[in-house]
Order: C-alpha cells, then sequence, then structure tokens
C-alpha cells in the first residue's frame, strides 16, 4: 500500500480501522421521482463507515426515455477492451444509442477508466432455447470474462448503477448523479475487507434490472460460487458480494421464488429452530435447506436487493450487521444507521429495527409480484 | 472529579466559535455539520473552562462516541441522534439523549450514567465495567454483551421496554433490569438467545417474559434483591415519568448463570 492509500484509508494515523460499509435506501413507493439530493446527502453523513476504497448507486427510473432498452454501463480499464466489447455487443444487439458516460473528472475519486453507456435491444434471431433475459445474461458473462479490462456494471432496463473507487459522495460527483431522477435509489459505502477495493467491485452488483448492495463478509462465497456456475453465472468481480446478485437473479427471476422463501433461503432458520417449529413449517423450511443448502448465506451480513418496483432489505439471521428501516408518507428508508435516516426525514411515521432473517419488503402501489404476473 | 490537567491543553477551532453560546454555568452547542472529531474536540476544551456544569449539544446527527475522554460528571443534553458509540469509555458525565441512541451506546464505559428518552439500538452497554445506562423504550441485539463487574464497580442497565436476541450474551457481572411496560399481561418478549455464554451477574426481569438459554436458571428475588430494583426502578421514573410503585407491584424473577465456568469443557472432548 502506498502512502496516498494510507492517507485516504486512515487520515489520522488512527491505530486501528473503524469502519465498516454503510447503506442507504429510499423509494417512492406512489413511483414519483427524486433526484439524488437526498440519498448523497445521507450517505456523506456515514462517511465514516466507509474508507474511501467504494462507493456506488442503484437508480431506478432514470431512463424514462429509453425504457424499452437495456441500458448497459460499461468500464473500460484498458486500451483494447472497448474494441472487443463493440464486437461483442454488435453481434448479439442492435445498438439504438451509445456514448460516453458524463463525468465530472474533477471529483476525488481514484483512477477513473472509461465509462460508457449503450442502449440496445436484442437481435430477433436468437437461440429459441434461450429467454431474452438469459440472452443478455449470456452477453454480459462474454463481456465480463473474454476481453480481459472491460465490465458491464449496470445491464438492466430503466436503471443505472454507478459505482467507483472513492467515497460515495465523491462517485455520485463523478457521475453528475445530480442530474438524474429515479423512484427508487440504493446506496453503498464501501470498507473492503478480504478483496480489493478496485472499480468493479464496489456496490452496487448487478445483473439484468437486479443490484444488490452489502455490508458483511460471505464467508460462504467458495460454495455459492461453484453452485452458480452451474447455472451459467460467472463470478469475475473478485468479490463476494457477486455470488448475491447472481443468487437472487436465479431464485426470484427465474426460479420464481417470493422473496419470502428467498430470506429463508439466504438466512435459514437454524436447525434446532427448525425442529421446534409446527411440522408443516418445519417441513418447508428442511427442504429448502435441502434443496438450496449452496446458496445458504453464511458469515455476518445487511443487504438490500432491489429491482423494478420493489426493494428488499435483510440482515443475517442473528443480525451481525445493522439495519434500521422508517416510513414517511409514500417514501420508505432502509439505512445502517437511524441518524442518516432522520437527517432527510426528521419526521418519520414509522421506525422500526427489522430482526435477523426477517425481509423488509417494500414495493411500489401498483407492483404486481411473480406470481400475479 | 478533577478535571485531569493535559499536557496540550486545547483549544476551539476558530471556525466553531460562532456555534458555541455560553449562559452562565450552561454552554451550548449547535452540532450541525460538525465532524464527529472536532466536536468531541470542542467538548474537551469546554470542559476546561471554570464553572461550566452543563452542556447543550443541539442538531446532532450521527456524531460518533459523543462525551468520550471527559473525566467529569459534567451533564451533557443531546438533542438529535447521537451515533455509534455513543460515550464510549464514558468516565464521569451524565449524558441525557433527548431522542433515540444508535449502537454501541456506553461501549466499555466506566462510570457515568447515560440517560435514553427513546430506544437504544445494538450492542448497548457493551463491556460495560461500571455507571449506568437507563433506556426509556427498547434495546436492540446483544444489550450488555461482556458487561463484568469488580467489587464496587457494578455497571448497570436498565430497560422499559424489552430487548432483541442476545440479551446479556457472555454476561461476566453487573446489573441488567428489564421492565417489560410495552408488552401485554402474559405477553412474552420474542427475544431469542437470551443469557448465551452468561457466567456472572443477573438479569431482573418484571414477570416472566424472557425466554433464556439453556445454562441459565431462573429464580425468586429475595429482600436483597428488591431493594436495588426498588432503587432503578425509583431512578428510572424519576428520567422519565411513570409511578414507581404501580411498576414494582408486580412479581419480579432474576436469571443467573448455572455455571461460571460454561465453556470450560467446550475443546476438552
Amino acid at each position: 500500500m502506498d502512502q496516498n492509500d494510507r492517507k485516504i484509508i486512515n487520515p489520522y494515523g488512527d491505530d486501528k480501522d473503524f469502519s465498516a460499509c454503510g447503506l442507504f435506501a429510499a423509494m417512492n413507493i406512489a413511483g414519483e421521482r427524486f433526484s439524488s439530493k437526498d440519498v448523497v446527502h445521507a450517505m456523506a453523513n456515514m462517511h465514516d463507515r466507509g474508507n474511501g476504497l467504494g462507493g456506488g448507486f442503484a437508480v431506478y427510473g432514470i431512463y424514462p426515455q429509453f425504457k424499452d432498452y437495456y441500458a448497459f454501463h460499461v468500464m473500460y480499464l484498458g486500451k483494447d477492451a472497448k474494441e472487443k466489447t463493440d464486437r461483442i455487443l454488435a453481434s448479439k444487439f442492435d445498438i439504438v444509442y451509445d456514448e460516453e458516460m458524463q463525468t465530472n473528472q474533477k471529483a476525488d475519486v481514484r483512477d477513473p477508466p472509461t465509462v460508457w453507456r449503450y442502449f440496445v435491444a436484442p437481435k430477433k434471431h436468437r437461440p429459441i432455447y434461450q429467454t431474452e433475459e438469459d440472452y443478455v445474461i449470456d452477453a454480459v458473462m462474454r463481456v465480463n470474462t473474454e476481453t480481459g479490462k472491460a465490465f458491464v456494471f449496470s445491464s438492466g432496463k430503466d436503471m443505472g448503477c454507478f459505482k467507483g473507487v472513492g467515497f460515495p459522495e465523491d462517485v455520485a460527483e463523478f457521475f453528475c448523479l445530480e442530474d438524474y431522477q429515479g423512484y427508487l435509489w440504493t446506496c453503498h459505502s464501501r470498507f473492503p475487507t478480504n478483496t480489493p477495493g478496485w472499480w468493479g467491485g464496489a456496490h452496487p452488483f448487478n445483473i439484468l434490472d437486479w443490484t444488490v448492495i452489502h455490508n458483511g463478509e460471505l464467508s460462504s462465497y467458495g460454495i455459492n460460487r461453484r453452485y452458480l456456475e452451474m447455472h451459467g453465472y460467472k463470478c469475475t468481480l473478485v468479490t463476494d458480494t457477486e455470488v448475491l446478485a447472481y443468487a437472487v437473479d436465479l431464485l426470484m427471476r427465474r426460479q420464481r421464488l417470493p422473496v419470502e422463501l428467498v430470506a429463508k433461503v439466504f438466512a435459514s432458520p437454524l436447525w434446532n429452530e427448525i425442529d421446534n417449529m409446527e411440522p408443516k413449517m418445519a417441513e418447508l423450511l428442511r427442504s429448502l435447506r435441502q434443496t438450496y443448502g449452496s446458496l445458504l448465506m453464511n458469515g455476518p451480513f445487511g443487504i438490500v436487493i432491489a429491482h423494478h418496483g420493489e426493494m428488499i432489505g435483510l440482515g443475517d439471521r442473528i443480525k451481525l450487521r445493522p439495519m434500521v428501516a422508517g416510513s414517511k408518507g409514500d417514501m420508505t428508508y432502509i439505512s445502517s444507521e437511524e441518524s442518516a435516516m432522520r437527517l432527510v426525514s426528521p419526521q418519520l411515521d414509522k421506525f422500526w429495527a427489522p430482526r435477523g432473517g426477517e425481509p423488509v419488503v417494500c414495493r411500489l402501489k401498483n407492483f404486481k409480484t411473480g406470481e400475479e404476473q | 472529579m478533577q478535571v485531569p490537567s493535559r499536557i496540550n491543553p486545547v483549544e476551539i477551532d476558530e471556525k466553531y466559535e460562532a456555534c458555541i453560546t455560553r449562559e452562565d454555568k450552561v454552554v451550548k452547542i449547535d452540532a450541525a455539520d460538525i465532524y464527529y472529531r472536532d466536536l468531541n474536540a470542542i467538548l474537551r476544551a469546554v470542559i476546561q473552562n471554570s464553572g461550566v456544569e452543563k452542556i447543550e449539544i443541539y442538531n446532532v446527527c450521527g456524531q460518533r462516541y459523543i462525551g468520550t475522554d471527559l473525566h467529569t460528571n459534567i451533564q451533557i443534553h443531546i438533542y438529535g441522534t447521537p451515533g455509534n458509540d455513543l460515550a464510549v469509555f464514558n468516565n464521569g458525565p451524565q449524558i441525557i439523549v433527548h431522542g433515540n441512541a444508535q449502537d454501541g451506546s456506553g461501549n466499555t464505559m466506566n462510570e457515568g450514567q447515560i440517560v435514553i428518552e427513546g430506544h437504544a439500538g445494538d450492542v448497548t452497554g457493551h463491556s460495560m465495567r461500571g455507571g449506568k445506562i437507563f433506556v426509556k423504550d427498547n434495546v436492540g441485539y446483544r444489550a450488555g454483551i461482556h458487561m463484568k463487574q469488580y467489587e464496587k464497580k457494578v455497571p448497570t442497565i436498565v430497560i422499559g421496554d424489552v430487548a432483541g436476541d442476545f440479551l446479556a450474551e457472555y454476561m461476566a457481572g453487573g446489573i441488567i433490569c428489564i421492565l417489560g411496560l410495552g408488552l401485554k399481561e402474559g405477553e412474552k418478549c420474542d427475544a431469542r438467545f437470551v443469557g448465551t455464554g452468561m457466567h456472572g451477574g443477573v438479569i431482573y426481569e418484571r414477570g416472566e417474559f424472557l425466554c433464556p438459554v439453556a445454562g441459565t436458571k431462573v429464580e425468586e428475588v429475595d429482600k436483597r434483591d428488591m431493594a436495588v430494583i426498588t432503587k432503578l426502578v425509583e431512578e428510572y421514573c424519576s428520567h422519565f415519568g411513570g409511578n414507581p410503585q404501580a411498576i414494582l407491584n408486580h412479581p419480579f424473577k432474576k436469571i443467573l448463570p448455572v455455571s461460571t465456568r460454561p465453556y470450560a469443557n467446550l475443546f476438552s472432548h
């Protein structure tokens, strides 16, 4: 670690680094869009939870003029990566529009890569055995694994992920987030523990319109990753949280499990608790653990999962990471700290501290779950 | 208690002078947008001024460690939501929070008092070794984790409502008094794993609403216990209102560890 790194991570020369990750999410359930102002303010208030090695935002409802197209955000960390990526994208999609993303080079972020945005539609002639979504995921995996230095960090419709190495407020400045509006924002401040602080490793992690932000550490990463690889997901971002994004896509989109059950897969009740439940519930939870044992998320975590119309907060079953929630009118918030929430909404109608393993689910008023669709 | 003299006397940064006003014995601080390090530095500087008996801090929002390193019995009123590790290593001040507290309040505190007029987050009273914490409503997970006591140092937490899982985890000493005032008659607190690894100290509960783990035992309270409980409940009511007699007019139980070394045989076979 060079001197500059040290100065960013530990400006006061403390003996110990007191950081953790910080999460904040805000959603308007009437679908009204709002700017980045409040969420960036809340993240800046939790500045000390991160250490400047990762910050990021996911915003839903930001590209209404292109809402029928997949919006790809791609970071290029090498010179020839763009040429290779363009070739892959052109072979699989009709590229409706592409541009270098608007960035503020004065922002205090480290070694920013070139970031590009594409609006694309899948080619009409595609294999019949693949759904459109699987076709898109396949393309994302190809870019991430075959180009060497290009990574698709956002691939959903009418939503976007923005992330990089810096404090969240600086990453927001870099991506000029003040120019965007969305009805759902999830935000992350990173304090990397076991894996490198690099642009692709910042949160949120995204596939299609699914995003995950995560505070904690998945000690089950190895087994989760092997299981997901069997389902075609390739982990390239060298960070544990990546498996969560793919696991959510697999369970919620492809297998259409309701969120309540997904919560029980990730944060299953302990065996001795299951033994004490009424027989039907015990059988359900036992079969979930048996079927999805490899997707049990072990270790401490607090996460916020989002996709269009819905955000879900979930903590590990023994609550080793903080999470509180609150609501005011049509707004619902999930945060690592109560103060950040009170900063943007001092008079909450409702405040609660969700229990470990119990999901906080917040949906648009007109949201239809997988089954209803 | 004497304020220890410092090798480097602390001075208040000029840019914060407008945020600080003094009226006789009371100092008022507007903490909006003051970084936690600077706020704590201001507190250290303010207590050096003679005659200050009370500090009021307004617009607090997430500043950490407020009240640490002061070593005097000054009274500090906090308006807003203080950040994590409120009064960490507290060694004297009485800190009154007119609102809610976050995680880790009273972490390793040694003396003094924290009074929270709302709820408190997880790990409240973490490794406490002295002093008292009063919480009007509920506390989060792991309140009183690893509290300890030695001779006259008996840390105490009084909780008005209920607690989250792992209350008194690895508790080695001290007193937790939990009143369950928000529960209906006969209702249980849904906290799991209460008293896991507990090997010292005592939990007093008003009724029998906790479900402690194996390794603990529930017993009737005796006269000496009631004398302690009565004092704590009276003090609770003096902070938050309410009628101590009405609260005390209910059978209390105590939860004790079965063994002082619950894990002695963990690795022996």
